[in-house]
């Protein structure tokens, strides 16, 4: 079976006609899987809690399959609360923290990639817990998971994270706040002046991270759509491109087009830091090989 | 080995100790444990009336797997006292293969919130947790009354700004993280350089900091680098400070805390000496005199002499930035 494409989850604070304009646009895109739900801040509302489930409606009679998302990092009360209340009512969840493994008590669900699955114990273990599909880590080298899917749990599948600022790295802490010297309670919703985030540069100007409120991104795209062949013999199913505001359906059809054997490349990265594609060869992540087309 | 018998004679009441290799998230060359060291270590310890706490507290993948389960092995054989692990996968075969052996869940297991603490509970019975740098004292306190799992913080030692277990910055930049390989910014990766503009350290070639002759130049964790975001300089993410917990002290030995956890790994046995007799007069003190005591400035001085940057921070646990 040829392998499909996910959008994941919008992991920046658009504002709701812009949200809601990218989930319309995406009906009419070829993408088979589509992840909603915030995933970075719980004091973000990008879309009201009556909104999303319009979205997935809509995106679900345009035949994509829905999932919803939650925090990659858990603290207070009412995110628990929050995050079980979306494992309770939504048939398709990504865990990204096991408080919501918990929470869904052995139903079907997506591991995400904040899970930490390294080995075949721990996929396992999920498996038995009822994840069906697997968004490995991001450092994972494509090798690895060609290990893991050689004796992958039966009816797993295997997704990677092939385009997009990658978030590398969560703290309680909100740093596009502390950019702009603002406690995180009164932040204003100052990220939301980011919609891809806030280029870190070295102190020689070189674009280095991105700061998304509590989460640290690299501030390169990582573009795996030169690796698409490595990546299919290595077992993955799906693959996830990350929302960006510009040129996203452009860069959806080229994947599209590529897993379908045209030869490729993407138009150049409009974010400062270019691409990069280093941790699928076990190198640093802001490694770039420089290879644009498919090989 | 001289730091964990420094740390046993000035009052620890229990030392964590990692083997030789990639299977604990300290993996620096010359610092870890052989299986002889290891079995005079617990020897110390246990002729002493304090424990000793294996940490094995990486991700294995497939490639290391073998050596990191018989690693659980040779812990439970020497009669370690609880094994600090972070990988469901590991918990899984430490609990079914040495149903005996204490679990603990090390801090990179990134359990910040009790619902996750009871699963890992519930599926492995794990005693005890190590919870991440980043709850404040609150949060701490409420996740206690919620859980039946021991809580252990950080007391004393570096600020991890970003949830561990969470964090690939490391291995973005060099390829390997405290994850993957167990360390943060390898050394291996470390180059300084002196320039006309100042004294420079760079990993894997991506400039850290850059520091004036009169400056104290500190190691270049990536996080604690100074960056510039929209024209402006500075510490971006984190200034080089340590954690100090000892002002929140009586507010967590109240809120239910069970063990104050100190960074002993990669310092040297002065150090831990020192920050050991410091904390130890500090809980004995804090735990006879109760809520109202505070830090004596002399202990806070003596940790401040140790500390990055020579300076701390109470970091999550009091969030002046929030």
């Amino acid at each position: 079976m040829n392998v499909k494409l996910a959008v994941g989850p919008l992991l920046y604070l658009w504002d709701r006609a812009s949200a809601l304009h990218f989930y319309a646009e995406l009906c009419q895109s070829p993408v088979d899987i589509v992840y909603l739900g915030e995933v970075v801040c719980s004091k973000r509302r990008t879309l009201q809690r009556e909104d999303w489930p319009a979205v997935a409606q809509m995106l679900r009679d345009a035949g994509k399959e829905v999932v919803a998302s939650t925090l990659a990092l858990i603290e207070a009360e009412s995110e628990v609360a929050t995050a079980c209340r979306i494992a309770e009512e939504n048939a398709l969840v990504e865990a990204n923290d096991y408080a919501v493994v918990h929470a869904l008590a052995g139903r079907a669900f997506v591991a995400g990639p904040h899970l930490n699955v390294y080995n075949a114990a721990t996929l396992t273990w999920l498996a038995r817990h009822g994840a069906r599909r697997w968004v490995a880590p991001l450092e994972l080298p494509l090798g690895t998971i060609g290990t893991l899917s050689a004796s992958r749990p039966a009816n797993m599948e295997f997704e990677l994270f092939a385009y997009g600022r990658m978030p590398l790295a969560f703290s309680a802490r909100c740093f596009t706040a502390r950019a702009h010297r603002l406690q995180k309670d009164e932040c204003g919703f100052v990220c939301g002046q980011y919609p891809d985030g806030l280029t870190l540069y070295s102190r020689e100007a070189r674009p280095f991270l991105a700061f998304n409120g509590i989460q640290t991104q690299s501030a390169a795209i990582q573009n795996l759509l030169p690796h698409v062949n490595a990546i299919r013999d290595a077992g993955v199913d799906i693959l996830r491109l990350s929302p960006h505001s510009h040129d996203f359906l452009q860069i959806v059809q080229t994947f599209r087009d590529v897993l379908d054997g045209a030869r490729l490349s993407l138009p150049e990265s409009f974010l400062p830091g270019g691409y990069c594609d280093g941790y699928p060869a076990g190198a640093p992540g802001i490694a770039h090989a420089g290879h644009a087309l498919p090989n | 080995m001289p730091a964990l018998r420094a740390a046993i004679d000035h009052g620890a009441d229990a030392v964590y100790i990692g083997f030789r290799g990639e299977s604990n998230a300290r993996n620096f060359p010359g610092l870890n444990f052989s299986r002889e060291e290891a079995s005079l270590g617990i020897a110390y310890a246990h002729a002493r009336g304090a424990r000793v706490f294996v940490a094995l507290n990486v991700y294995p993948r497939p490639a290391t797997w073998a050596s990191v389960m018989a690693t659980i092995d040779q812990a439970a054989s020497l009669r370690a006292d609880a094994l600090i692990l972070a990988d469901p996968g590991l918990m899984r075969y430490a609990a079914d293969r040495h149903p005996d052996l204490r679990l603990h869940l090390s801090v990179q297991g990134s359990a910040t919130n009790w619902r996750a603490l009871e699963f890992y509970r519930r599926e492995f019975g794990i005693r005890r947790a190590v919870l991440p740098r980043v709850l404040s004292c609150t949060q701490v306190t409420r996740l206690i009354e919620r859980t039946s799992v021991e809580i252990e913080v950080f007391g004393f030692g570096s600020l991890c700004v970003m949830v561990e277990g969470r964090c690939a910055l490391s291995s973005y930049v060099t390829g390997q993280s405290p994850n993957t390989h167990g360390v943060c910014s390898p050394a291996h990766a470390v180059r300084w350089e002196e320039t006309p503009a100042g004294r420079e350290s760079r990993l894997n070639g991506v400039l850290i900091d850059r520091f004036f002759p009169t400056e104290a130049a500190g190691y270049p964790t990536l996080c604690k680098g100074r960056f510039t975001v929209e024209g402006s300089t500075y510490h971006a993410i984190e200034e080089p400070a340590s954690l100090n917990a000892l002002d929140v002290l009586p507010a967590l030995i109240q809120g239910g805390v069970k063990a104050i956890k100190v960074e002993g790994r990669q310092r040297s046995p002065a150090y831990v000496a020192t920050v050991t007799r410091l904390l130890r007069r500090a809980l004995d003190d804090c735990m006879h005199a109760g809520p109202r005591w505070s830090p004596p400035t002399e202990v806070t001085q003596g940790l401040d002499a140790l500390a990055e940057g020579r300076t701390h921070t109470l970091g999550a646990y009091h969030r002046p930035w929030q």
